[in-house]
């Protein structure tokens, strides 16, 4: 009975990571159908955002430092949002019903996020900040003055251009001041540390070890569950987002603003990404390459559970971390000692993380031979795209 | 007008998304090409500076940069009377495998350079020794590695299993046979050096009478540990020991993951193999205090050289940087070939440079280290325990550099055989002894 009980807890800390991450993905794939190869960063920028935080509240020590990690949960889901709202109206809006181009656009997104936090400096920042506002102005400009001229287009193009060589320049110079040339980051991993009352184990159920942050991440991921499942059915808004998902035209007709609908969507899912981002700092390492060893399991997950469905995606979750930890700690060993010799060979072989993991997409495989929509496909219309 | 503003946000993006681009590939070149040389010799430098690996490989170029640097400023290699400028051609491994075996043709047919230092996983010099091999080129690789190769065209300048694993092995059972058991719990990450490196680990508890009661992988990069945290306690309810052979982002959560279960160094002593000074950075020295490793050369070694080599890498890279093992040794292969050529007298002739190459010494930051006829070089051994400044504390020090011997002694496959370069005979590099 307690081997039993460690290994749900061990199958619900697994699963919960699973599903923290997938959360926001279920909503940004589920509800608006696009494909966001970039989701894995939006956590990477969530982990970024902790180490800041941490960063900030280091030198006041104490019991201040202490309470850093709540302060850095709810700051990854503002700033992971907002750049999800940024990122939406500026590129994913142009490519809705397009989930081929989405797909691609997204993962440039990604390795431009990824290669923007190794190399981003104040320099660059600046740069950047001179380039695309001297774009906006020439841009303004021409506007104004040959806005109706056939060669509109070229010569706005033109002026882009030319900030482009601007921005760089900005950057070059600012680069000489050796104060801002220095990155913020860099290439290299960074260190996060967990507060004290997270590290350590909270005391024992019997002889089962309670430790602190795999309970702290089931609290949390329940708790934004339920958090997402009173925002898209209770609140105003989750109507409304439920209801352009449902008939976009016929929403955008009964004057819901489906553009902002979108664009909150979008954050939403964002936001949780970088929640998810933040609270994974806990279990493993932090370097730009974060987002790469979420992203295919996030997937899996929504698959599995079926697009658009919350439900699914919490039951695929919790099934994939608890066989992944049924199997991969062989416990069947120890539950039936006495099985025959063949069986007992194949359970010892799949006993690895290695080999768990291959027998989890195995599982995933065949499941979708029989239920190629995964376990709760949507119903009735489907997603517009 | 919605539509057009983000139309033009957009192409704002792209505009700075170009921008960051051409600067990061920007930047470099010059340089002063002074007088004072009679010539240039070019060396090729091959390591990732892209990719996963661009985390550990970039201090490798960044180490070898430094050496060079240090060698122009002195004057230049002298070959034959005259002075040489040498000139690195730096190339972007990618951490992708066959690139490096396309980077290293490059570097031999279009740039002509003298020698080649590079590579960092056990896989990227795997892709890289058919074409030295059949270009009768020369590599020189600079990590531990898992031995079970002798390439008549590679040095190999990091430690072989008899220079870090197996003193680690005998200084664990020293330690801790006694009041833990001679049993021990394996766990590494899911390729070619973790799982040679455990086959030899287990041959060797086998031969002093101990017990391997576990062994798992992890896929490189996942950072999932719980079923193996639960395997662990299973098998040592009480305690036991641990060695690690995990590389990369799965240490971090190793070791986060361990110290919320419960599972702490006093209780369960933890050897790694792949984790230095920089790793112990990224991981949190809170998490890996009390921990071992085995390295050939620490920060923290107290002799005049090794603080040298820091305080003059922490100069030219920043204060904040730190040395470890890997970076020892790849400073140490620049000197190794520099000498050997100028002992040679020539750079272009490799069949005469690789003969010199035998017994060349160097006083490397660690102490004085040879090369080989097997092709690898001496190491000291050490073994020192995590601090919490980041740090190790020395435990255990060889004093001298033990001989290298490749081809394992307690793998039966290999049991009895030896390389020896300077036997004039077809298998020199794999023969019954």
């Amino acid at each position: 009975m307690e081997l039993f009980f460690s290994q749900i807890l061990d199958g619900l800390s697994i699963g919960s990571v699973l599903l923290l991450a997938a959360t926001g993905l279920a909503i940004v794939f589920g509800l608006m159908g696009v494909i966001n190869l970039a989701h894995g960063e939006f956590m990477m920028l969530g982990a970024y955002v902790t180490y800041v935080v941490q960063s900030v509240f280091k030198p006041m020590g104490g019991v201040i430092f202490q309470l850093y990690f709540p302060v850095s949960l709810v700051l990854a889901f503002i700033v992971t949002g907002l750049i999800g709202v940024l990122l939406e109206r500026t590129l994913i809006r142009q490519l809705y019903g397009r989930p081929l181009e989405t797909l691609l656009a997204t993962w440039g997104v990604s390795l431009i996020l990824i290669q923007l936090i190794r190399s981003v400096s104040t320099a660059m920042m600046l740069g950047i900040i001179v380039g695309v506002a001297a774009g906006l102005l020439v841009s303004k400009l021409l506007r104004a003055k040959f806005s109706l001229k056939p060669f509109f287009t070229y010569l706005n193009g033109l002026g882009w251009a030319l900030s482009i060589v601007i921005g760089l320049i900005a950057v070059n110079v600012f680069d000489q001041v050796r104060p801002l040339a220095k990155p913020w980051f860099g290439p290299r991993n960074i260190d996060v540390t967990a507060p004290k009352w997270l590290q350590g184990s909270w005391g024992m159920i019997g002889t089962i070890e309670l430790p602190g942050l795999r309970i702290f991440i089931i609290l949390l991921s329940a708790l934004l569950l339920l958090a997402t499942y009173w925002f898209l059915n209770k609140s105003v808004w989750g109507l409304r987002i439920r209801a352009v998902t449902q008939n976009r035209q016929m929403s955008n007709c009964l004057g819901i603003p489906t553009d902002r609908v979108d664009s909150i969507t979008f954050g939403i899912g964002s936001g949780l990404a970088g929640v998810a981002g933040c609270a994974i700092t806990l279990l493993g390492s932090v370097g730009p390459n974060l987002g790469a060893a979420y992203i295919v399991s996030c997937f899996m997950v929504i698959v599995l559970g079926g697009v658009g469905n919350l439900l699914g995606t919490v039951i695929a979750a919790m099934l994939l971390g608890i066989i992944q930890s049924v199997i991969g700690s062989g416990t069947l060993l120890t539950i039936f000692p006495d099985m025959p010799a063949a069986a007992r060979g194949v359970t010892e072989f799949f006993a690895t993380t290695s080999m768990s993991l291959v027998l989890v997409f195995i599982f995933i495989i065949v499941f979708l031979q029989f239920r190629p929509n995964g376990m709760f496909p949507q119903k009735g219309r489907s997603v517009d795209a | 007008m919605v539509q057009n503003l983000s139309r033009r946000l957009f192409a704002g993006l792209a505009a700075s998304a170009v921008s960051i681009t051409l600067v990061s590939c920007g930047g470099g070149g010059g340089g002063d090409s002074a007088g004072k040389f009679d010539g240039e010799v070019k060396v090729g430098i091959l390591h990732s500076l892209s990719g996963t690996m661009a985390i550990s490989e970039t201090t490798l170029k960044e180490v070898e940069e430094m050496a060079i640097k240090e060698i122009n400023d002195a004057g230049g290699v002298k070959v034959g009377g005259k002075s040489f400028k040498i000139v690195p051609v730096i190339e972007d491994g990618a951490s992708d495998w066959p690139t490096f075996a396309e980077k290293s043709q490059k570097l031999i047919d279009s740039d002509k350079v003298a020698v080649v230092f590079g590579g960092w996983t056990s896989a990227s010099r795997k892709a890289m020794l058919p074409v030295y091999e059949s270009k009768n080129h020369m590599l020189f690789y600079p990590i531990q590695y898992e031995g079970q190769e002798c390439s008549r065209n590679i040095f190999y300048t990091g430690a072989v299993p008899n220079q870090q694993a197996e003193p680690a092995v005998d200084w664990l059972m020293k330690t801790y046979g006694d009041k833990l058991g001679k049993k021990v719990y394996l766990v590494g990450s899911d390729y070619v050096y973790p799982r040679t490196a455990n086959t030899i680990i287990k041959e060797q508890m086998k031969a002093l009478g101990g017990e391997t009661v576990g062994e798992d992988y992890i896929p490189l990069g996942n950072t999932e540990v719980a079923p193996i945290i639960a395997k662990i306690k299973k098998a040592f309810p009480d305690g036991g020991i641990i060695i690690n052979t995990l590389n990369g982002d799965s240490n971090v959560a190793l070791f986060k993951q361990f110290k919320a279960a419960g599972i702490d160094p006093a209780k369960y002593p933890i050897m790694s193999f792949s984790i230095a000074e920089e790793e112990i950075r990224q991981i949190g020295p809170e998490y890996t205090t009390g921990t071992y490793a085995a390295w050939n050369f620490f920060m923290s070694l107290d002799t005049p050289a090794s603080k040298k080599f820091t305080s003059d890498f922490q100069a030219m890279y920043g204060a904040d940087r730190v040395t470890g093992d890997p970076a020892e040794s790849a400073y140490n292969m620049v000197y190794l070939w520099k000498n050997a050529i100028e002992k040679a007298g020539t750079f272009e002739d490799l069949d005469k440079v690789r003969k010199t190459m035998i017994g060349i010494k160097f006083a490397a930051p660690q102490g004085e280290i040879e090369m080989f006829p097997n092709h690898h070089t001496s190491e000291r051994v050490l073994i020192g325990e995590a601090e919490a400044s980041g740090q190790f504390k020395i435990l255990e020090d060889s004093k001298k550099a033990i001989p290298p011997i490749p081809w394992n002694q307690f793998v039966p496959e290999t049991k009895g055989f030896t390389c020896d370069w300077t036997k004039d005979r077809p298998d020199a590099g794999k023969f019954k002894m």
